[in-house]
Parts: structure tokens; C-alpha cells; sequence
């Protein structure tokens, strides 16, 4: 049932349902009219849907510089069981309004990339299909992750966080046919929905908890209650943001839950950049720092998030120095700098984590979708090296590792400098936006966690490492496979978005920039309590070395003392040993998660099936239905045929009924 | 005066007769018979009762009764001489067919 | 008699007058010429059904009080008279095919149905009973109604000798009734009762009696063993027609003199008639498990359908409960009807004249060869199981609700318990057209298919509007005195 809008909301306002309803317009007519229509169609109709959105998303954020508090506007009346009220309202603040910008708009510049990757996928691989499949997939999780930005109540913005949970394993899964035995991208997809599930329930106890204590789900009555609790029995509090949190590793993919997002790179890269770079992994930092009032009445709580934040970030990032697949780098260093984010948000600093989550969707988009055009052009390459031989080895070609790579910056060098560009701003090179979003985030830490800026600082060293590492055996040094020397640069539809994605990445900094602090004073008005920033060039100057220092070594050890020339080579770091082994082997942290929990489950699972299903419960119903043909066919000896013994029956009955009310007088 | 309660044990009495035929009785003529009975032990308490409180009203029930027997009557019999025609008996422990 | 007195009783009127007309006109008809009489019987059918229409809303008794016409008695009627025209429709065909091609059969349906309708308007006793008999004897003929047929004649002759011994059971009852308060009429029982010069021995047992003649009627344990043999017996549309019209008058009846006259012995025989619906339900639906007859399994599911409305029935005599009593009664009744009637007429489309084409392996791969027929039969069965989006679901909800709101969880359970091991039996059928091979040849007469098709359309599409449907139940209001 529609609730009736309040008159007092502002127009501009009311426009908000319809970040939602574009995509899913889009969807809707992909999904209809996108088979007869054809890949143009399809593309332009989802990418025309995110361009829709986001303009929506734009004329709220002029609004909001007017009204700066935002409004909540009511849209369905949802849920109501006696006084529990849950309605589909859309929440209009700066907060929403900053990640529904950034949702929508590195979102539609993927959207355009993804027209030109997916037809070249579709070029190389068959099946037309697909294409229109994976536009309505897409425009689905723009659908969801609007729901999710902008929900007035934590149950709507569950409702998103599950529909994109449903995207992400639909889009990694996507080439369902491929993979190892054929089966491994729809395993990939499948733990990482399980994994995500596990999550979701930590999120589900924290929300029956609110549920439980104030009576309410929106935004508004929970943080209003809040302090109440708080005072009271404050260890209900603690275990709902510990919930909270186990929610956030799930969808953020942190310590303990992260091991989904490196299989998730089964998917397309689009997939990888939109969803598990940009915006979907970022929602769980979005929750924590919506929930700031929360969080901010528990101290310990926040000392938990900031420490598995931190401790995430450095973890991730000794793996990703090992890794060889191009995309698995960028996967754990997206996990190593949600670390920073989530630890900032523990640390109290959400306008720091709001501004490394927005410079980081520029950068790490970039970094995903130019890895994605150095992938296309391998392939090509490949394509075009081997098109006159009929070698089998076609289908061992791994157009990912980067040890078939090397010396691409002169056959794409549009593709090199943009991921220069985007390199340099993860690593937190001045001036480029990683600088100034890592610079506060180290800031804050450095202010009051002393051991918590050492973690951050070793783990900008080992990211810039990472990335150098990763810059020189991609685009320097020397040409590596007759498929590197073949690639050439990729078409103006996938190299267009990357230029826009560099210059958001380059300019990026001028969002919360020292001085003016626009992002600061734009977050004020949603987040309460906000210390005001203060730029320290000690700092700064400190990053930036650190940084220099990581950049330099990678260069030295990769370009200079033993630079790769064959792709058989081994890696320079072997030497470590026993680390390099534990890098490289993710430190067999997937192992330890099968042996300890999938294995016992599984068992345990083969044991209810067996003997208790099909030997308990079967049989217990089994018996039941033996049990009631055996009495009807016992019962059918009664009906003989024989009038008088049917005249019999009724006289017993009249019989019965007479001495029951005589009897009973 | 016979008190009316002998009445009303004689209607249960051939009440209770009646239906011993239906159950006992093999012959479906005689089940037929049984059948009367038991209306005309129904008609036996209606004049009792019309008796003892002085009304009329249900001494003319019975002549809706009897009505009633007769179409009864009337169709009972049609059928036994249908039956009788297929199966040579009107035995009516051997019409049983239809059982289960 | 005065005008109002026969507008009070002018459906069923017309309906006998017009029953009497065609066995007249049936001597002047040529032997070729005899299926015009289905034709004269539909209109007559549909004559009546709209004098009832126009005289919904009234309220008002006549021939001193011995009939009575309120919108219970409009509600009733109007599904007695659907019902008949659905008879009608199922007939036509069937009695060419079987050569029982005859006029008395439609003449005699109009008749019967005209009885039943007098006895749900009677507000006398002896009226109940004459009306009873009036429906009942061309009922037992027609039963019969297929000469030479051995199943056919035997069915006759049980139904008539059962029927008659309930009826004198149900007759002695009155005479006690009558003993106990000094009336007959309803409204002189109510005023009996309630200055209290009842001898309440005579009352129990007229109570009693009249109960077992109405349960034998509604075909309630124990007194249900005529209606497996009847209905098995009988040409199947005359079967079909039984099973609904008699269900729906007997439960009037008893809904109507219960819930008048009889609310204070309610808490006396509520417990005998909880006994009496937890036996059927469990006996119709275990019994049922074991069938491989069609038309017996159907006869079985009515006797438990029997159950689940003498279940909502057994609180009566909690004052607001007794009108949600009715109300999901009468709702039933309409789901029950349109089921039946669907399944009734995919059973006489597949049956062959030879009287094959009756057990339940004959129905195998119906729905490759006549998808029509089998779906109109499955939506039946999934209506008759209580699934939704069907009215049977529908039908269910409320009878289950009234007999919690009357605090009958137990009855409840029994209910629900049986209801799920009736899923088997009518799924079995679901599933023997569906998914066995097969080749079964079905009639594709168009009244027969026709009937099948509207009936389970109806079952499925008016459970969209479960709310409305209840409120019209709702306004078949009592008149009391």
C-alpha cells in the first residue's frame, strides 16, 4: 500500500525512488525486448538506465546543498505486525547521496567499458546471449545497491544487501561452463555466496537484536534508542555491533571472511571492477559508518573493527606480492585497502573512510578495468600469434599471469599510463587522490592508535611494492610470450571510460581537499560528532617516502637486479623461502577453513542424509502411510455389501448416541 | 383410562420390532414390512401425544405419514419386482455386489 | 393460501409444476424426439433459478408459519438450482450413451430438486419430513434408473431400504420433539423451550432421532455405508447431482433447525457431534486411501467432506460462533459444488458404456490425449485437498477457523491430519493422468466438456474473491421467530 507523501518533503526529494526504478527499467527492458533487439540495444539501453540513475542521483546532491539534512521519503508501507512497522522509505543525506554518486557513476562508466568487453567476449567466445544476460544482471545490481544506499531502515537496506549478494554470485558465476573441469567459476561463485551468507547471519542476529531492544528497524528510532541501551546493559549493544561486524568482514571481505574475494575473479572483469572493487564491498564500510552512532557508544566495539581492519589490510597485502594472476593482485589489495577503510571507520574517522571508499572506486575501477584491456589485448595477441599454427596448447594459455606479459608499454600505451596513473594513486603518490584519502586515514590513526599507524604504514609500503612489482612485470622489461608481442591497443569504447577513471583518480583529492575539506563539511551534516581535520605535513611527508621507498624497491629488484625475460622464470622473492611459499600459498588460509569447517560439515551433513533421513525420517513416514492403508483396508471388511449389517451399523450408532445422553443426564 | 404412557412403550416396542426385522429378516418383502412398522409405531406416539395434550394438529400428521408410506410403498415394491427379474430372488444378503 | 404464501414457496412451485408438465409431455413425445427434454428441464431450471433471484431479500414465512423464505433459504436454493442445471448439462449426453434415454429422468430431477428445496424453507417438522421423502423417493428411482444393470438396481434397493429406515428413525424423532414441546413448527419448539415446559427426555431423544436421519442423508459415520455402494451403483451423473444436492439440503436442514430451535441442548450434543465428525473425517479419508474405483474414491471424499462441515457445525450453540458456523458451511458448499461437479463430468466423459473406464488405471495418460478433461480434474482433486488457489482452500480456512473459534482444536487437528493423508488418494489420480503412460479416450460431447471446464474455471477462478463470496454466505441470513 502506498504511504501518502509528506507534504513537507522537498520535491527534488521526491525523485529518489527512481535511482531505483531506472536500472530496473533498464532490466525489465532488456529482459523483454533485448534477444530481438541485439548487443546495441542491450548496452545502450543499461548504460543509458546508469547514466538515468545517476542523473537523479545529481539533481539530489544540488538539492541537498540547499537542504543540506536530507529527508526521508516514504514510498510502500511494507511490514505491519502489531506495532513493528518497517516501510520502504528512501533516505536522502549526504551520506546516501555520496555513495549513491559513486555507485552510479563509476558504475556507468563500467556500464560503457562492459559494452566493449562483453563484445569482445562474445567475439571470442559464442553464445550472443550472454550479452543481453549480462546487461539485466548488471543493471540488477545497480538496482540493489541503490536499495541498498538508500535505505531509510536496516531491513531495506538488508533487502539490498542480499540482492546484491544474489548479483555478485550470478555475475561470478557467469561463464558457469568454464573454469577448471569446467566447474570452478560456478564454485567460485557459490562460496562466495555461502561465505557471504555466513556474514549476512552475524547482520541478521545484529538486526533481531535491534529488533528485540528498541522496537524499531529505522534508522532514526535505532541511533535515537541507542544511548538508552547503551547506558543500561551496554554488553547488548557490544554483541549487536560485533554481529554488525561479522556481517561487514562478509560483504567487505575482511579476516575471517575475505576468502571469496579472490575466487570472485572468476567473473568478467567489468564484474571484478564494478562489484568487488567499487561498490559492492564497499557497503559494508557504507553500514559502519551509517551506524557511527552505534558504533561510537561502544568503544571496544570500535577497537575490534579497527584492529581486524588493520590487521585485513597487511594480511592482504603480503599475500598480493606473490600473486602471478594480474587480477588476483588487484583482488587482495582491494582487500588490503578496505582494511584501511573499515580500520578508519573504527577509528571513528568515517569522513576518512567515506573519502578513501569514494578515491578508491576511481583508482581501483581504473586499475581493474585496464587490467581488463591488457587482458584483452593478451588474448588478441595470442589470437593473432598463433592464427596461423594450430598449437594445442591454446587452451594453457593463461592470458591473466603476468609472467606471459612484459614490455606492453610501448604496444598499449594508453592502457600503461592510465594504470600508471591508477598505480601511483594506490600506491599514495602526491598528488593524486590515494594520497590525500590514505594521508588521512594514517592521520588519524597516527593521532590516538599509535600501533595501528605502524600496521598501516608497513602495509602503504608493501602496497606501493606490490603495485611496482606488478607495473614492471606487466609494462616493463622485455616481451615475455610471442602473445605479448602481438597485443595492441583496444578500441576507443574500452579506452574511453579508463581516461575518465584516470582523471577522477588524478583529481580525485580535491574532494576532501586540506582547506576546504568539501567532503568534511559534506558529511557534517549526517555524521555527528566529526572531528575537525587538520592536514599534518609530518605525515604526509612520511606516506609519500614510504611509498617512494616501496615504488623504488619493486623497480630495483624487478627492472634492475634480475629482471624477468622468460615467462618460465621464477620470481626474484623465491629466495625467501618459507615466506615466499606462505605468500604465494595464500598462507593457506582456504586450506585451514576446508579442514576445519567444510570437511566436518560435509560429514556431518553425509550423516543426516543417510542414516537419518532416509533411514529415520523415511521410515517414520513410511510407516505412517503403511500404517493408514493397513487401517483402511481393515476398515473396508466393514463394508461387506450386506444391507443388514449396514442397517446394523446405524442401529449402533442411534444406539451409542441414545446411552451417551442418557448416561449423561 | 389407559394411561398414555402404555402407549408410548407399545410405539417403542413395535419401534424396536420393526427395526429387529430390518436387521434380522432376509426376505426383502419382509424387510419391507418391517419398515411399515416402524412408521406406524411413529404414528402410534403421535396420537399419544395428540391424546394427551388435546391438540389435533398431530392426529393429522399421521394421515401425512400414511401418504408418505404409500408412495414408499408405491416404489418399494417396483424395485423388488425389478430385482426380481434380474436375480430370480428378492434375498436381499445376496445383492451384494457392490462392497469395499 | 394467499398470494404471499405462494411467493414464499414459488421456486420450488414452478419447479414441481414444471416437473409435473414434462411427465405429461413425455407421453406426447415421439421416441426419437426424447432429448428435448434435458433441453425443457434446463429451462425449467433456469425458470426457477430466477424467481429465487428476484426473490432475494425477502423475509417472511407462510402457510401459517410452516415455510419459511429468508436469504438462507435464497442462498441454499440458488445452489440447489445450479446444481440442477449442472445435472442437467452432465445428463445429456450420458443417458443417450447408456440408453437410459429417458424423460422421467430429468422430470423426476426437477421434482427431487423442488423437495429439496421445500426442505431447506420448511419451518416445521413435518414439512422437514415431507419434503425429506419428496426428494428422496425419485432419488432411490433414480438410482435405479439403469435396468438390467445388476449394480444399478442393487444401489436402488439399498438406498430405498437404508433411506426408509433413517427416515422412520428421523420420523420418530418428531414424534418425540412433538411429544416433548407440544410442536412441530420451529417457532413453536423455540417458545417451548424457552418458557421451559419440556419434558427433556423426549427432547434428547427427538433430538437424537432427527439428528441420525439428517447424518444418514449427509452420509456422517456411522451412518455413511449406503453411499459408497449408492454412488458406485448409480448412473454417474445422477451420482454426481446426489453427492452435491443432497449434501447441500441435508446440511440446511440441519443448519436451520439446529441453530433455531436447538441451541440449548448444544452442550449436550456438541460432544456427539464432535465424535461423530472426527469418525467420519478419519473413516472417510482412510477408507478412501484404498480405493481404485473412481466413483467410489469421490464417494468417499464426499463422506469426508461430510466431516469437515460437521465439524464447523459441532460449536453451534456458541451464539456468535454459529454464524461463521453457517456462513463457512454455505461457502464450502460452493467449492464443494463446483469440484464436483468438474469431477463428476471428466468421470462420465472417460466412462464406457459397458460400464469400463471406472477405475482409477483407466484415467492413465488422460492428459496427453484430452489435456482439457485432465486439468479440469486435477484442479478438482488439488480443490478437494484444500491447495490453494482454489475455493476448496478457501472452504477449508473457514471451516478450520470456525471450529478454533469454537475452541475444537483437537476436532481441528483430526481435520488437518486427515486432510494431509488425503493428498494421497487425490494426487494419485493427478499423477496416474499425468504422468503414466496411456492412451485413455474420453467423450468430446460438448455439454459433458463444457460442464468440466466452467465447473473447475469456476474453482479456480472465483477463489480470487474468497471475501466476497463469504460476505454473500454471510447474508444468508436466519430468520428467527
Amino acid at each position: 500500500m502506498p504511504l501518502s507523501t509528506a507534504n513537507e518533503i522537498l520535491p527534488a526529494f521526491q525523485a529518489v525512488p527512481w535511482v531505483v526504478f531506472f536500472p530496473l527499467i533498464g532490466l525489465i527492458l532488456n529482459l523483454l525486448f533485448g534477444k530481438r533487439f541485439g548487443e546495441k540495444f542491450s548496452g545502450a539501453v543499461a548504460s543509458l538506465a546508469t547514466l538515468a540513475s545517476f542523473g537523479v542521483a545529481l539533481s539530489l546532491f544540488f538539492a541537498l546543498q540547499a537542504h543540506p539534512e536530507g529527508a526521508s521519503v516514504p514510498f510502500l508501507q511494507w511490514i505491519q505486525v502489531g506495532d513493528f512497522v518497517v516501510n520502504w522509505a528512501f533516505r536522502v543525506d549526504t551520506l546516501s547521496v555520496t555513495m549513491m554518486l559513486v555507485v552510479s557513476g563509476v558504475g556507468l562508466l563500467i556500464h560503457i567499458y562492459a559494452t566493449g568487453y562483453m563484445h569482445e567476449d562474445v567475439r571470442h567466445n559464442g553464445d550472443p546471449g550472454r550479452y543481453r544476460r549480462f546487461f539485466v544482471y548488471f543493471n540488477l545490481f545497480i538496482a540493489m545497491m541503490m536499495i541498498l544506499v538508500s535505505a531509510d531502515n536496516y531491513l531495506m537496506l538488508f533487502v539490498g544487501w542480499e540482492g546484491v549478494g544474489l548479483c555478485s554470485y550470478l555475475l561470478i558465476g557467469f561463464w558457469f561452463e568454464k573454469g577448471k573441469d569446467g566447474i570452478a567459476n560456478a564454485q567460485a561463485a557459490k562460496k562466495a555466496f555461502i561465505v557471504n551468507r555466513v556474514g549476512d547471519f552475524g547482520l541478521l542476529i545484529a538486526l533481531f537484536l535491534m529488533f528485540q531492544h528498541f522496537g524499531t528497524l529505522e534508522f532514526a528510532g535505532v541511533f535515537e534508542q541507542a544511548p538508552v541501551l547503551a547506558a543500561a546493559t551496554p554488553g547488548v549493544l557490544l554483541a549487536m555491533t560485533l554481529f554488525m561486524l561479522l556481517g561487514v568482514t562478509g560483504k567487505s571481505a575482511q579476516i575471517p571472511l575475505y576468502v571469496w574475494l579472490p575466487d570472485a575473479m572468476a567473473g568478467p572483469t567489468p564484474v571484478s571492477a564494478l562489484i568487488h572493487a567499487a561498490t559492492m564491498v564497499t557497503a559494508g564500510v557504507y553500514l559502519v559508518v551509517r551506524s557511527t552512532p552505534l558504533y561510537s557508544l561502544v568503544p571496544e566495539a570500535q577497537t575490534v573493527v579497527m584492529w581486524v581492519g588493520a590487521l585485513t589490510a597487511f594480511f592482504a597485502a603480503t599475500i598480493a606480492i606473490a600473486q602471478f594472476d594480474i587480477k588476483r593482485v588487484l583482488a587482495y589489495s582491494t582487500i588490503s585497502q578496505l582494511g584501511f577503510m573499515v580500520a578508519a571507520a573504527g577509528m571513528g574517522a568515517g569522513v576518512a573512510a567515506m573519502f578513501h571508499l569514494t578515491t578508491h572506486a576511481f583508482f581501483k575501477a581504473l586499475l581493474f578495468l585496464a587490467a581488463g584491456s591488457v587482458i584483452l589485448g593478451i588474448e588478441a595477441g595470442h589470437a593473432r600469434a598463433h592464427a596461423h599454427t594450430d598449437e594445442h596448447g591454446h587452451d594453457d594459455f593463461d592470458p591473466q599471469d603476468m609472467r606471459n606479459m612484459g614490455g606492453l608499454k610501448d604496444r598499449m600505451p594508453l592502457t600503461f599510463w592510465v594504470y600508471l596513473i591508477g598505480a601511483l594513486a594506490l600506491s599514495g603518490i602526491a598528488p593524486l587522490s590515494g594520497f590525500f584519502s590514505k594521508d588521512e586515514i594514517l592521520h588519524a590513526a597516527e593521532k590516538d592508535h599509535l600501533a595501528i599507524f605502524w600496521i598501516l604504514l608497513i602495509t602503504a609500503f608493501l602496497t606501493a611494492f606490490y603495485m611496482g612489482r606488478q607495473l614492471v612485470m606487466v609494462f616493463g622489461g622485455t616481451v615475455r610470450t610471442r602473445a605479448a608481442g602481438a597485443a595492441r591497443e583496444n578500441s576507443a569504447i574500452i579506452t574511453l571510460p579508463l581516461v575518465g577513471l584516470a582523471i577522477l583518480s588524478a583529481l580525485g583529492g580535491l574532494l576532501n581537499f586540506p582547506g576546504s575539506w568539501g567532503l568534511e563539511h559534506w558529511l557534517e551534516h549526517t555524521l555527528e560528532g566529526i572531528q575537525p581535520s587538520e592536514f599534518a605535513p609530518l605525515t604526509a611527508l612520511i606516506s609519500v617516502l614510504v611509498a617512494l621507498g616501496g615504488l623504488g624497491l619493486a623497480y630495483a629488484i624487478y627492472a634492475v637486479i634480475q629482471p624477468l625475460t622468460d615467462y618460465r622464470q621464477p620470481d626474484p622473492l623465491t629466495r625467501l623461502g618459507v615466506l615466499w611459499r606462505g605468500m604465494a600459498n595464500k598462507w593457506k588460509v582456504d586450506e585451514l577453513y576446508h579442514a576445519i569447517i567444510v570437511r566436518p560439515y560435509e560429514a556431518l551433513a553425509h550423516f543426516l542424509a543417510s542414516p537419518v533421513d532416509q533411514g529415520v525420517i523415511d521410515a517414520v513416514s513410511g510407516g505412517l502411510a503403511w500404517l493408514s492403508v493397513r487401517a483402511g483396508e481393515g476398515l473396508r471388511v466393514v463394508q461387506n455389501g450386506i444391507l443388514r449389517s449396514y442397517a446394523l451399523l446405524i442401529v449402533l450408532g442411534v444406539a451409542a448416541i441414545l446411552s451417551y445422553l442418557i448416561w449423561m443426564r | 383410562m389407559v394411561p398414555a404412557s402404555y402407549y408410548l412403550i407399545l410405539s417403542v416396542v413395535l419401534f424396536v420390532l420393526g427395526a429387529l426385522g430390518v436387521l434380522l429378516r432376509r426376505n426383502a418383502l419382509v424387510v419391507f414390512m418391517s419398515l411399515e412398522m416402524m412408521f406406524n409405531a411413529s404414528n402410534l406416539a403421535f396420537i399419544t401425544f395428540a391424546r394427551m395434550y388435546n391438540a389435533l394438529s398431530a392426529q393429522v400428521v399421521v394421515f401425512f405419514v400414511m401418504t408418505v408410506a404409500a408412495a414408499e410403498v408405491a416404489i418399494g415394491l417396483a424395485l423388488m419386482v425389478e430385482i426380481f427379474r434380474s436375480k430370480r430372488s428378492v434375498d436381499i444378503d445376496q445383492m451384494n455386489t457392490l462392497k469395499g | 393460501m394467499t398470494l404471499s404464501d405462494f411467493l414464499t414457496l414459488l421456486p420450488a412451485i414452478v419447479l414441481l409444476a414444471w416437473g409435473v408438465i414434462m411427465l405429461v409431455v413425455d407421453l406426447f413425445l415421439p421416441t426419437n424426439r426424447k432429448g428435448i427434454t434435458p433441453l425443457l428441464s434446463g429451462i425449467g431450471a433456469a425458470a426457477g433459478l430466477g424467481v429465487n433471484f428476484a426473490l432475494t431479500g425477502y423475509s417472511q414465512t407462510g402457510f401459517n408459519g410452516m415455510v419459511v423464505l429468508d436469504g438462507f433459504a435464497s442462498f441454499t436454493n440458488t445452489l440447489l438450482l445450479i446444481s440442477s442445471l449442472f445435472a442437467i448439462m452432465l445428463s445429456y449426453d450420458y443417458m443417450r450413451r447408456m440408453n437410459i434415454e429417458r424423460s422421467e429422468c430429468c422430470a423426476l430431477m426437477l421434482i427431487s430438486t423442488a423437495g429439496m428445496m421445500i426442505m431447506v424453507q420448511a419451518y416445521d417438522l413435518i414439512v422437514l419430513f415431507l419434503a425429506l421423502e419428496l426428494f428422496s423417493i425419485p432419488l432411490y428411482v433414480m438410482s435405479g434408473l439403469v435396468r438390467g444393470k445388476i449394480s444399478s438396481e442393487e444401489a436402488a434397493l439399498k438406498y430405498f431400504l437404508l433411506g426408509a429406515f433413517s427416515s422412520a428413525f428421523l420420523l420418530y424423532g418428531v414424534a418425540f420433539l412433538y411429544g416433548a414441546t407440544m410442536h412441530t413448527n420451529l417457532a413453536g419448539i423455540v417458545s417451548a423451550i424457552q418458557g421451559g415446559a419440556v419434558q427433556t427426555v423426549f427432547l434428547m431423544l427427538g433430538v437424537a432421532l432427527l439428528l441420525v436421519g439428517l447424518a444418514f442423508k449427509l452420509a456422517v459415520v456411522p451412518f455413511h455405508s449406503w453411499a459408497p455402494d449408492v454412488y458406485q451403483g448409480a448412473p454417474t451423473p445422477v451420482t454426481g447431482w446426489m453427492s452435491v444436492s443432497v449434501k447441500i439440503a441435508a446440511l440446511a436442514a440441519l443448519l436451520r433447525v439446529f441453530v433455531i430451535a436447538f441451541p440449548s441442548v448444544a452442550a449436550q450434543i456438541s460432544p456427539v457431534l464432535g465424535v461423530l465428525a472426527a469418525l467420519t473425517m478419519i473413516v472417510g479419508n482412510v477408507l478412501a486411501l484404498v480405493q481404485t474405483d473412481i466413483k467410489r474414491l469421490l464417494a468417499y471424499s464426499s463422506i469426508a467432506s461430510a466431516g469437515y462441515l460437521l465439524m464447523a457445525f459441532v460449536p453451534y450453540g456458541q451464539g456468535e460462533v454459529a454464524s461463521d458456523s453457517i456462513a463457512a458451511g454455505l461457502f464450502y458448499m460452493i467449492g464443494y459444488l463446483f469440484a464436483s461437479f468438474a469431477a463428476w463430468a471428466v468421470v462420465a466423459a472417460v466412462e464406457k458404456e459397458d460400464g469400463k473406464g471406472l477405475q482409477i488405471a483407466d484415467y492413465a495418460g488422460l492428459a496427453r490425449r484430452h489435456p482439457w478433461l485432465a486439468v479440469a480434474m486435477m484442479i478438482a482433486m488439488v480443490s478437494y485437498i484444500g491447495v490453494p488457489p482454489t475455493l476448496g482452500f478457501w472452504g477449508k480456512f473457514y471451516l478450520f477457523r470456525t471450529a478454533l473459534e469454537g475452541g475444537l482444536v483437537w476436532l481441528a487437528l483430526i481435520g488437518l491430519l486427515t486432510s494431509l493423508f488425503s493428498a494421497y488418494y487425490y494426487l494419485r489420480v493427478v499423477v496416474v493422468m499425468f504422468m503414466q503412460p496411456g492412451e485413455t479416450e474420453a467423450r468430446r460431447e460438448v455439454w459433458v466438456n463444457l460442464l468440466a471446464v466452467v465447473s473447475a474455471g469456476a474453482t479456480l477462478l472465483l477463489a480470487f474473491i474468497p471475501w466476497q463470496l463469504l460476505d454473500l454466505a454471510s447474508t444468508a441470513f436466519l430468520r428467527f421467530p
